[in-house]
């Protein structure tokens, strides 16, 4: 993991210039955390890459490649985010490369047991980028929870092409691949319809509308209504990258800056205060995102999460808690520790036999005794040491975290034990970076 | 006002409204995207074995949240549309 500053800041984005030579395309894929991107990501590329949850695992320079029907497409998996109006470093980068990255197409990935939280990205996305492919992921475990999804009412009402997955056993990825390359191309760009504010909100976002009209040599069609809307919301976290992509800082325009003026001015006068025109603003989306999803989500199931509550009540309650976190730790450290024994013995053993292999070589010939000393007796029999009491305890503990991790059980560890972090100056989540250093601890220990 | 009170002293299995929403521009954003509008109804979940965080069931999804945080969430009683007392 490892969040750098040239691993996510602005320079990142530069390492994706692309390479529109016609027969390749670049395609983002976006999506809130935890969605499975990840999945995707390896379904498409086949890559070897770890599905993790945590923040800093998966970081803007991540790409990989897959061919279809005669081209080469470069699949970025962009950071996580759930919304484009940037609250951290990451999702500035997710942000930046979605809207401003040039990308054929952005495919977002969405979770189908959480649609409804997930529309909030999709919709935003789906105003500001006309090449869109919205991946339903998760199909499954939706479907177990007797959660339905009417996808082509969901893509009507989006304005967006829509497919359904399961990232995990492979189904829908054909489907997925095809439209892509119909999405990419611009064969395929739906009507968006247009969000709806309060009447008052409309009519100041109107007036500047006219006047970003007046740029439409410069500033892509699809993109007006958006940027109105950051002007209003005086988002200037988006003029630096706007002026790099457009050459022009809209901020600092005069009739543009004159125009969000007399917005204002006309809302105050209407009695809204600038945070009540912000939450306006993120509120319509919000309740955009509830209307389609109670259009296009049924739930047959009322109590299709009373397990996963349950669950969470034994993992977190104030009796069980902490116990059965520490004993899960406790099992895992014990079976990393003895499990690693046997392979670590027979990997000093097999060192053991090479080192004494390339001894016998050495003093066959006429080499002086400081060369079997630097290069066997040194350097090897340090590698032989380190692997054979390393890697086998490694082998067995991050698989074992790992399935902690695929079961969703490590975000009840940083929630029981946040408390505690928070009083050292940290916070939850570094209880289990905690846990990778202990492993290490105990390694030493037992020599 | 009766009834009125932050996020955070929510009992376990209590539901409410949201009303409004205190704190920094970017700290309302994030919680306005997790879907925190006002009207929106919450309900307290569960309390870490420390006391705090807690988490909180928001728009079909159970989301944790510091005290310090859910101190700055004005909500109304369940089946009270509240409106903001401090427009």
């Amino acid at each position: 993991m490892g969040l750098t500053n040239s691993s996510v800041g602005r320079g990142a984005i530069e390492n994706f210039k692309l390479n529109n030579d016609g027969n390749s395309r670049v395609i983002a894929l976006a999506g809130n955390p935890n969605v499975g991107k990840s999945t995707v990501f390896n379904a498409l590329t086949g890559a070897k890459q770890h599905t993790g949850n945590w923040t800093g695992k998966t970081v803007s320079n991540a790409s990989g490649e897959f061919q279809f029907g005669g081209r080469t497409y470069t699949l970025v998996d962009v950071p996580g985010t759930y919304s484009l109006s940037a609250s951290s470093a990451e999702e500035e980068v997710a942000r930046d490369f979605i809207c401003f990255g040039g990308a054929d197409a952005v495919a977002v990935v969405a979770d189908a047991s959480c649609l409804e939280r997930n529309l909030n990205l999709v919709i935003q996305i789906s105003q500001c980028v006309p090449n869109m492919l919205l991946c339903v992921n998760l199909m499954d475990e939706a479907e177990k929870k007797g959660i339905k999804i009417d996808l082509e009412e969901l893509s009507l009402q989006l304005g967006v092409e829509t497919v359904g997955i399961c990232a995990r056993d492979g189904s829908g990825l054909d489907e997925l691949k095809n439209k892509l390359e119909k999405v990419s191309s611009g064969e395929l760009t739906y009507h968006r319809r247009k969000i709806e504010y309060p009447e008052e909100i409309q009519t100041a976002l109107d007036g500047i509308i006219k006047e970003v009209s007046k740029m439409s040599d410069k500033i892509p069609a699809q993109w007006i209504p958006w940027i109105s809307v950051k002007l209003l919301e005086a988002d200037k976290s988006i003029s630096g990258p706007l002026r790099k992509f457009l050459g022009v800082d809209i901020f600092s325009l005069e009739n543009v800056k004159q125009a969000s003026e007399q917005a204002d001015r006309y809302l105050k006068d209407n009695g809204f205060t600038s945070e009540k025109v912000r939450d306006l603003l993120v509120g319509a989306i919000v309740k955009r995102a509830e209307e389609i999803a109670g259009k296009c989500v049924s739930f047959t199931n009322d109590n299709y999460d009373s397990k996963d509550r349950k669950l969470d009540k034994l993992f977190t309650s104030k009796a069980t808690g902490i116990p059965i976190m520490l004993l899960m730790l406790a099992v895992i450290f014990w079976i990393t520790i003895v499990g690693a024994n046997y392979p670590s013995q027979l990997l000093s053993a097999l060192f053991g036999k090479v080192e004494n292999l390339l001894s016998e070589m050495l003093s066959g010939t006429q080499a002086p005794p400081w060369v079997e000393g630097l290069f066997v007796k040194g350097m090897f029999r340090t590698l032989a040491w380190v692997t054979s009491v390393m890697l086998p305890p490694m082998a067995i503990f991050f698989p074992l975290f790992t399935i902690l991790e695929d079961f969703g059980y490590l975000p009840r560890v940083a929630f029981n034990m946040d408390k505690f972090f928070r009083k050292a100056g940290a916070h939850g989540k570094q209880s289990l970076t905690m846990c990778l250093g202990i492993r290490q601890k105990f390694r030493f220990l037992r020599i | 006002m009766s009834g009125y009170k932050p996020l955070s002293q929510l009992r376990i299995g209590e539901k409410a409204n949201v009303v409004s929403l205190g704190g920094g521009t970017e700290f309302v954003r994030r919680l306005l995207d997790l879907g925190l509008i006002s009207g929106t109804s919450v309900e307290a979940v569960q309390r870490s074995p420390s006391g705090d965080p807690a988490a909180y069931y928001i728009r079909g999804a159970v989301i944790a949240l510091r005290d310090d945080d859910a101190s700055k969430i004005l909500t109304a009683p369940d089946g009270v549309q509240g409106f903001c007392p401090l427009s």
